[in-house]
């Protein structure tokens, strides 16, 4: 497989720069310093020694037994990022990003965020490296994520509520979008999925492959050979797309992407942009979208704000045209069922978001064998999600 | 000859800066847009910008923001925009019309049957302020086959690429005041001047200047060192403030009169 993205920020018809002028050089210029400082033996040093010593990697390959023999035959292994420092994949990324704008003599930082885990890990890495840190989050999610709100505000940064729109993840992202467009000269966007204008999808995957990597040379260690089925949850797609990316060229792996569909892909309320979606240019890149017949953006709904999102990362896009990955609908329902199955047969509490992957397995289950080796990619954790599962359950356990 | 050409020709002979106002297409709705756009005429413009309404315009600030939503609550749509330009050229508004949209809406039309609607409905150039030069080969080459004016965008930051986006420009060069998204302004970068001093080295075709510009005596100032002025936001807030006398048959000729008034103290 060649190289991808192409030199204009493609995978295939995917991606590209769809942007106003006035970020043009910025993003050129972000391109070069990544190509540049990502190269530098001291930049690969002092990344890695933040991801070791500051977050706690590498990340378990956890063998979920109990859960594997309650759901039949496959072994199921689920790879940890929820053991992260603030407690999500989110903070490979923020880490790199940060140490990024730092060698770019960038002070300030800006983020967007959904559920709040990228907002944090953003506020958490301008606190470590000495930034100031502004973080846009839709009005409703500051509602849904009172709590890391406040967790980001601790932390010492300005957390932004946005008004337009439907007043979430997207909204969020065109915000970001609008202040960097006042601000580019002195402030650094850390742009939290594997969305946006090149080079971010390409940046994010990259410093998000560390998660594939590692459980690649986990599961060899562990079973001797690569799994049949890598399952993750995906919303813009950072921690699939960290997760596949190892392996691509794998082909008897199986890459499964799950998406929200929040009340059901047959009802207008989800988030399932590959299921539902057409083409269309999004936030800077051409991907999958939600839209209708005159291109106006439809609003997502999940119960999960990190899935709640109507677009998705232009080589996602470009991985279910080529059919190297499949991408599958799961509901708010079936993700709260495996939320609280995963609970209760591991003793570990998944964020919504993850709920999803793990619902997807066990949708599969039934159809795997004894020798069929699955791995979860466990994106973090749901402490953040305790208050908004029990509004929903009504304090009752299904 | 391109309708765009032609009006810059004829203010060059004149000695005169073309005004470039812009509204919201559908804001407050179909008909009184059609209306305005005529005030807009009566009042010295020159060529008029018909903003398509987005549900996610990156490049516009809250003003715009704001006539969007309202024009998107009753459907307006890209198809609904360019019947707004036949019917205002029926009720005998002469001026060149530009259609101003992001460019999903554009996208999903399908480019070829696009272009063959923008000629039918009489729209000489397109501004699309999220396809950079990188992006648009191919809607560039289809627009100047159509012989519709695709006109580029140069910012401040852009420095070292003014030169290769304005070297195929049709129409003006649309030259961005201000970093940031549309929107009144007191104050422009600083080098602003030298900056539209070094785009009109590059080209010889027209430089209309954009972003920010709000009142009379700012467009008076652009007005010296370029070749037009495009206001968006402080028309599409005078509109938003007008919008209780339009929809009250007693003061809707009252509000349209606000609203020509307001546009001629821009004309310099």
């Amino acid at each position: 497989m060649t190289q991808l993205p192409d030199q204009n920020g493609r995978f295939g018809e995917f991606g590209g720069r769809f942007v106003p002028e006035t970020l043009m050089n910025a993003l050129i210029h972000l391109e070069e310093s990544y190509n540049h400082y990502s190269e530098e033996p001291s930049f690969q040093e002092e990344l890695s020694y933040l991801l070791k010593q500051y977050s706690g990697r590498e990340t378990p390959l956890y063998y979920a037994e109990r859960l594997s023999k309650h759901l039949g035959k496959a072994k199921i292994y689920l790879k940890r990022e929820d053991l992260n420092h603030t407690g999500a994949h989110k903070i490979n990324n923020a880490l790199a990003q940060g140490v990024l704008a730092k060698r770019m003599g960038k002070q300030k930082v800006i983020a967007e965020t959904g559920a709040g885990q990228h907002g944090v890990a953003t506020a958490t890495v301008a606190a470590l490296l000495g930034m100031e840190c502004k973080v846009f989050m839709g009005e409703e999610d500051t509602k849904r994520q009172a709590l890391n709100v406040f967790r980001m505000q601790l932390l010492g940064a300005e957390v932004v509520p946005v008004l337009s729109g439907s007043r979430t993840l997207k909204d969020a992202g065109n915000e970001a979008l609008r202040y960097w467009v006042s601000n580019v000269e002195d402030t650094f966007y850390i742009l939290g999925s594997a969305v946006g204008p090149h080079p971010y999808p390409m940046m994010v995957r990259n410093f998000q492959r560390i998660i594939g990597d590692e459980t690649r040379r986990q599961i060899l260690e562990a079973e001797g050979r690569l799994p049949d089925h890598v399952v993750a949850a995906i919303g813009g797609g950072s921690n699939a797309i960290g997760m596949f990316y190892p392996f691509i060229e794998d082909k008897e792996v199986a890459l499964i992407g799950v998406e929200a569909a929040g009340k059901g892909v047959e009802t207008a309320f989800h988030a399932a942009t590959m299921s539902k979606g057409t083409k269309g240019v999004f936030q800077g890149s051409m991907s999958y979208l939600l839209q209708d017949n005159f291109g106006q953006v439809q609003e997502a709904f999940s119960i999960s704000a990190g899935l709640d999102y109507p677009g998705v990362g232009p080589e996602h896009s470009y991985l279910k045209d080529i059919e190297r990955a499949k991408y599958v609908p799961v509901t708010d329902q079936e993700a709260l069922d495996a939320l609280q199955l995963l609970c209760r047969t591991e003793g570990i509490i998944p964020a919504l978001e993850s709920a999803h992957a793990v619902a997807q397995v066990i949708k599969m289950a039934p159809g795997l064998s004894s020798d069929d080796i699955v791995v979860i990619c466990l994106s973090g954790r749901g402490d953040k999600d305790v208050e908004s599962i029990m509004a929903y359950t009504g304090g009752n356990q299904a | 000859m391109n309708l765009i050409d032609q009006t810059f020709a004829r203010l060059k002979e004149n000695q005169q800066t073309a005004l470039i106002p812009f509204l919201t297409i559908g804001d407050p709705d179909l008909d009184t847009s059609v209306e305005i756009i005529a005030e807009l005429e009566a009042a010295g413009a020159d060529i008029v910008e018909l903003g398509v309404p987005y549900s996610d315009p990156l490049a516009d600030g809250p003003v715009i923001q704001r006539a969007s939503q309202r024009a998107l609550k009753h459907q307006v749509n890209i198809a609904s925009c360019m019947e707004a330009a036949v019917k205002a050229r029926a009720a005998g508004v002469k001026l060149p019309f530009i259609l101003f949209t992001y460019y999903n809406p554009v996208l999903q039309f399908d480019l070829e049957r696009f272009f063959e609607e923008v000629k039918k409905h009489d729209i000489s150039g397109l501004i699309i302020p999220d396809l950079p030069v990188e992006e648009s080969a191919e809607l560039s080459k289809r627009a100047e086959a159509a012989e519709i004016h695709l006109i580029p965008l140069v910012a401040p930051t852009s420095n070292e690429r003014i030169k290769s986006i304005v070297a195929s420009a049709k129409g003006f060069v649309y030259c961005v005041s201000s970093l940031g998204v549309t929107g009144e302004r007191s104050s422009f970068f600083d080098g602003v001047e030298e900056f539209i001093a070094q785009v009109k080295e590059y080209t010889d075709i027209p430089a209309a200047v954009g972003f920010g510009i709000s009142n009379g005596e700012q467009a008076a100032k652009f007005a010296r060192i370029c070749d037009g002025v495009v206001v968006g936001s402080a028309i599409v807030r005078q509109i938003e403030e007008t919008i209780p006398l339009l929809q009250n048959v007693d003061t809707r000729q009252e509000g349209l009169l606000q609203i020509r008034k307001f546009v001629a103290q821009l004309k310099a």
